[in-house]
């Protein structure tokens, strides 16, 4: 295991949840991430870069529309070219469909309420390096906290996500199914999160971070976190 | 003609000013005010900013105990809660700005308590909110209800502050003055508490944050007047929120305390610029001058007394060494943050306004924030107190099928989940939150590992309040202590928000002085000191005032967060008591209101020396772990708190009770100082003990298990299927509160 910090949390005006990314980091993998700010325009190789909930530069646009412009994306867009990690959450995954590095857009929530709650997701696909450490069809629980969290994407997108394996989890039922129209924001075929082609780029609206420790009611999250860290560092946590 | 040189007949009036208080400024600045000095004085004299109408009154709070580091006077209160650690909290209403124009009044409601929260150097990581409204069965509650709950949502979810606990309860004398109280509560470390005080003769004045502009012009003097129909054109006096601003005002904020550049601090709301440098320099007892000319400003054309009184949102007052002054503007730089350098501490004692060379207003700051008449208003018993104690309640054999109308009870907008509001507010980012909303009290981690946990919660039942209030006011203290005890908190300290009518109405002044005296006498016994909070008068609407409603907010901490107490029934078999007396009690309860829509009958008894020992039987029970789970139980009674602990936990309950008071008494009777609790069967020996020892009645009522909640009781028999309570329970609000 390398001794530096692999991971680096970006932080925008208005990005909230950048101090529960980079907690939850350092409770599963005991290792420190860096913070790191929108305007910075050279990084570090990170390994992992973590774009954090929130409401960036206050989201009075389309979620994320103006954190695209912020220097540090061409940092992001440059790392991940060259295969480094890059993990979006919630707002951070707005900001990914954004930028291009996901495909897709968000819609305000069918209730067109504001949900915060814990939901089940099926993880779909266990063979990328965030959810490896997961078994095949697992059921498992994170928190949504977004108003505009329902995922669209034209047919042509769609089929690709699907056909190439790239739907990483799927809004379930307690018991594990997936119904149709049963996501709580709209989602399209259900999607709650998914990865690029190269398989480095993941972007989920549920947050992991806020289900990574017991205490606060399940550790689910801590999967992810624990999967990515492995695959970085080859140390177990 | 000129603002300054105005001169009408009785121009004070315009200032909220009556004739006496004119006189009074008059002898006491040894001539005529002028009329930018008039506005100083009708601002800081008015009920909003000077308590002249309460003052007396809160003097009677307790305000000490070894836990308090900061009592009553500052931005907030902090409490002790060990490891170097202090916790601000305060609580304040938003009412009159929130019928006018509810997403927006809220929101700023949210940002200003807050602000509040972090001028004392604390992050804020948690918000309340305590709210109220009409009956739910017209559009236009329908409205104010999905407005505020927007506005606190679109508010705190944007800055990342969670918004943990909250009430909210509906009746129609509500209608049209709505009541919306936020509270919010940060973390700071004891040795790095900020004081709202302009120290250091020399000193600079900024204010950093938001430009000013022309929004919430008066808004304190509109929180000291009543509504009436033509209202709606009060709408400019609305503040508009910009919780994205607020955001960076935070984070900047909190890094230029952190790195020590900063002696004193203020947040600006109500009044803005006048009130919080007029305060800043009272509490420091010097003077200090602003010059306008120096405002960042949104707009061309504003008047020198509209920058001054502008409530813009997201506006700090800061008073700082003048070396650091090119510190502080680099860090609000770097959040693209106006920073500028205003005004000076004086020590000439006056508060001084000038723009450019020309003074525009000179006055003693101790007269602006000392020196307001305290009136001690009369009182007159109103007749209803002794009317609406007699009252016919529905016997047994009136209650027709009890399956139904308890079902009702757990549909009716007082009694359903709260699920549809606290979804809508995320309650979970920050990672502290331990116990989420839903439970009796919030309870959150807190920073450094440490194994204790912080207990929150805010309550009122107005009713009781209206009936009897000095017993009323005694019972929302009682009632918030036993909200943190049921999760296995010790009450530390409250704040209050005291919403009232008209003071002027001798009887709606013996409410107020009631109340507060139940609530003095209630925070006394059960010793948890008042360490600040906010009051409000003139909810009326065309005459008619809403219940009086002193809402209390109160924190409390648990030694280990892991031995916190829930209220979900968890393992079937499982033996349910309830501790504390069931007595004949159904006046003011929900269910008499449910059947008959009438406030009335006897507030139940409270025994506070009992009280006190019920909670130190949780708090110790807790320590234990002697105890699977806890409720307590409110409106709506023994039943309903048995329903709600069953599905939460998703399991039903077989009970058969004895109690010596009549079924719907036993069912729905709101008997003070109760808690539903769960315990494994091979330990209810060990709770009878411990019960005995707190001197406590202990009655056993059932089992664990099912699908159904089952009860039998005297000749009554109610059974109904769980899944149907739960449906009931969990989405009716969301039905009800459809547009």
């Amino acid at each position: 295991m390398r001794g530096r910090a692999v991971a680096a949390v970006l932080v925008f005006p208005g990005s909230n949840c950048d101090r529960d990314c980079a907690r939850a980091w350092e409770a599963v993998t005991g290792q420190a991430a860096d913070f790191v700010w929108h305007k910075e325009t050279r990084l570090p190789d990170y390994d992992l870069l973590i774009l954090p909930g929130g409401f960036s530069f206050g989201d009075y646009l389309r979620c994320g529309a103006i954190a695209r412009f912020s220097p540090v994306i061409a940092e992001v867009k440059r790392l991940a070219d060259r295969g480094h990690y890059v993990l979006g959450i919630c707002n951070g995954f707005q900001i990914l469909t954004e930028v291009g590095l996901l495909p897709g857009a968000m819609r305000r929530n069918r209730d067109l309420l504001f949900i915060c709650r814990d939901v089940y997701l099926r993880v779909e696909n266990i063979r990328t390096d965030f959810t490896c450490g997961y078994s095949t069809g697992a059921i498992i629980s994170y928190p949504i906290a977004h108003g505009d969290g329902g995922f669209s994407i034209d047919s042509r997108g769609l089929r690709e996500l699907q056909d190439k394996d790239r739907i990483v989890f799927r809004y379930a039922g307690p018991d594990g199914r997936v119904v149709a129209g049963g996501s709580p924001n709209g989602s399209l075929d259900e999607i709650a999160g998914i990865i690029n082609g190269r398989g480095n780029v993941l972007g989920l609206m549920p947050h992991p971070e806020r289900l990574a420790e017991a205490i606060l009611g399940g550790d689910d999250g801590r999967v992810m976190f624990q999967s990515i860290f492995q695959t970085i560092t080859g140390a177990t946590v | 003609m000129s603002d300054l040189d105005r001169d009408r007949i009785d121009p004070w009036r315009e200032h909220g000013l009556t004739t006496a208080e004119y006189e009074l400024i008059i002898q006491l600045m040894g001539r005529k005010p002028n009329y930018g000095e008039m506005a100083l004085f009708g601002i800081m004299w008015s009920e909003h900013c000077s308590y002249k109408n309460s003052r007396a009154q809160l003097r009677k709070f307790p305000t000490t105990g070894p836990q308090v580091i900061q009592g009553p006077g500052e931005n907030a209160g902090v409490v002790d809660v060990g490891d170097g650690w202090g916790v601000a909290f305060k609580i304040e209403s938003h009412n009159h700005p929130s019928a006018i124009e509810p997403y927006q009044g809220a929101a700023t409601g949210i940002g200003g308590i807050i602000r509040d929260i972090f001028a004392v150097g604390a992050r804020p990581i948690a918000s309340l909110d305590s709210l109220r409204f009409g009956a739910l069965d017209n559009n236009r509650t329908r409205r104010l209800l999905n407005g505020v709950v927007a506005g606190i949502a679109g508010y705190g979810n944007c800055l990342g502050i969670p918004t943990v606990a909250g009430e909210v309860y509906f009746h129609p004398d509500y209608q049209e003055n709505p009541l919306v109280g936020a509270m919010s509560v940060g973390l700071v470390r004891v040795d790095r508490i900020f004081k709202g005080s302009a120290t250091g003769v020399g000193n600079v004045v900024m204010v950093v944050g938001a430009k000013t502009g022309r929004d919430g012009i008066k808004g304190a003097s509109f929180a000291s007047e009543e509504l009436s129909d033509s209202d709606t054109d009060k709408r400019p006096n609305v503040q508009v929120g910009d919780p994205f601003m607020e955001k960076l005002l935070l984070e900047a904020t909190l890094e230029i305390l952190d790195r020590g550049l900063v002696i004193g601090l203020q947040d600006l709301g109500a009044a803005g610029l006048t009130s919080s440098a007029a305060e800043m320099a009272g509490r420091a007892g010097n003077g200090l001058y602003l010059d306008i000319d120096k405002v960042p400003l949104r707009e061309e054309g504003l008047t020198p007394w509209e920058i001054m009184l502008s409530e813009s949102q997201e506006r700090m007052l800061l008073v700082v060494d003048p070396i650091r002054v090119g510190d502080i503007q680099a860090v609000f730089d770097k959040w693209d943050l106006d920073a500028a350098a205003i005004g000076e501490v004086t020590g000439d004692g006056y508060f001084t306004v000038r723009k450019g060379q020309e003074i525009l207003a000179r006055v003693p700051a101790g007269l602006l924030t000392d020196q307001a008449p305290v009136n001690f208003r009369s009182v007159r018993e109103p007749a209803y107190f002794k009317e609406k104690k007699k009252a016919d309640f529905i016997c047994e054999h009136e209650y027709g099928d009890v399956a139904e109308l308890f079902k009702r009870l757990l549909a009716s907008p007082n009694l359903a989940s709260r699920r549809w509001i606290y979804e809508q507010y995320d309650h979970m980012v920050g990672l502290n939150t331990v116990g989420r909303p839903g439970g009796d009290a919030a309870v959150l981690r807190l920073p450094g590992g440490s194994r204790k946990g912080l207990a929150l919660t805010v309550d009122c039942n107005s009713r009781y309040v209206y009936l009897n209030p000095r017993l009323g006011g005694a019972i929302a203290v009682a009632e918030a202590a036993r909200n943190l005890a049921a999760v296995g908190a010790r009450p530390l300290a409250l704040t209050n928000c005291l919403n009232f009518g008209n003071p002027e109405n001798p009887e709606i002044y013996w409410q107020f002085v009631q109340a507060t005296d139940g609530l003095a006498e209630a925070a006394r016994i059960l010793d948890i000191p008042v360490t600040g909070g906010n009051v409000s008068f003139y909810n009326e609407y065309n005459g008619r005032p809403i219940p009086p409603t002193p809402t209390i907010g109160m924190v409390g901490l648990l030694d280990e967060i892991e031995n916190r107490l829930t209220v979900d029934f968890k393992v079937s078999g499982d033996l349910i008591f309830v501790v504390g007396k069931t007595r004949e009690e159904l006046g003011a309860s929900e269910v008499h209101y449910l059947l008959t829509g009438r406030d009335e009958g006897e507030v139940p008894e409270l025994d506070l020396a009992l009280a006190l020992r019920l909670n130190q039987f949780l708090v110790v029970a807790a320590g234990r772990k002697l105890l699977r789970s806890a409720h307590d139980v409110a409106e709506g009674g023994l039943a309903v708190a048995l329903a709600e602990s069953a599905l939460a936990g998703g399991l039903g309950v077989d009970l058969k009770i004895e109690l010596d008071v009549s079924p719907p008494a036993l069912l729905f009777g709101e008997s003070q100082s109760r808690v539903v609790i769960s315990v494994r069967p091979d330990r209810s020996g060990e709770l009878e003990t411990l019960a005995r020892s707190f001197a406590l009645p202990l009655t056993y009522l059932g089992v664990v298990g099912g699908r159904d909640f089952r009860l039998v009781a005297g000749g009554l028999a109610l059974v109904v299927p769980l899944a149907e309570l739960a449906d009931l329970h969990q989405n009716s609000l969301a039905r009800l509160a459809a547009l």
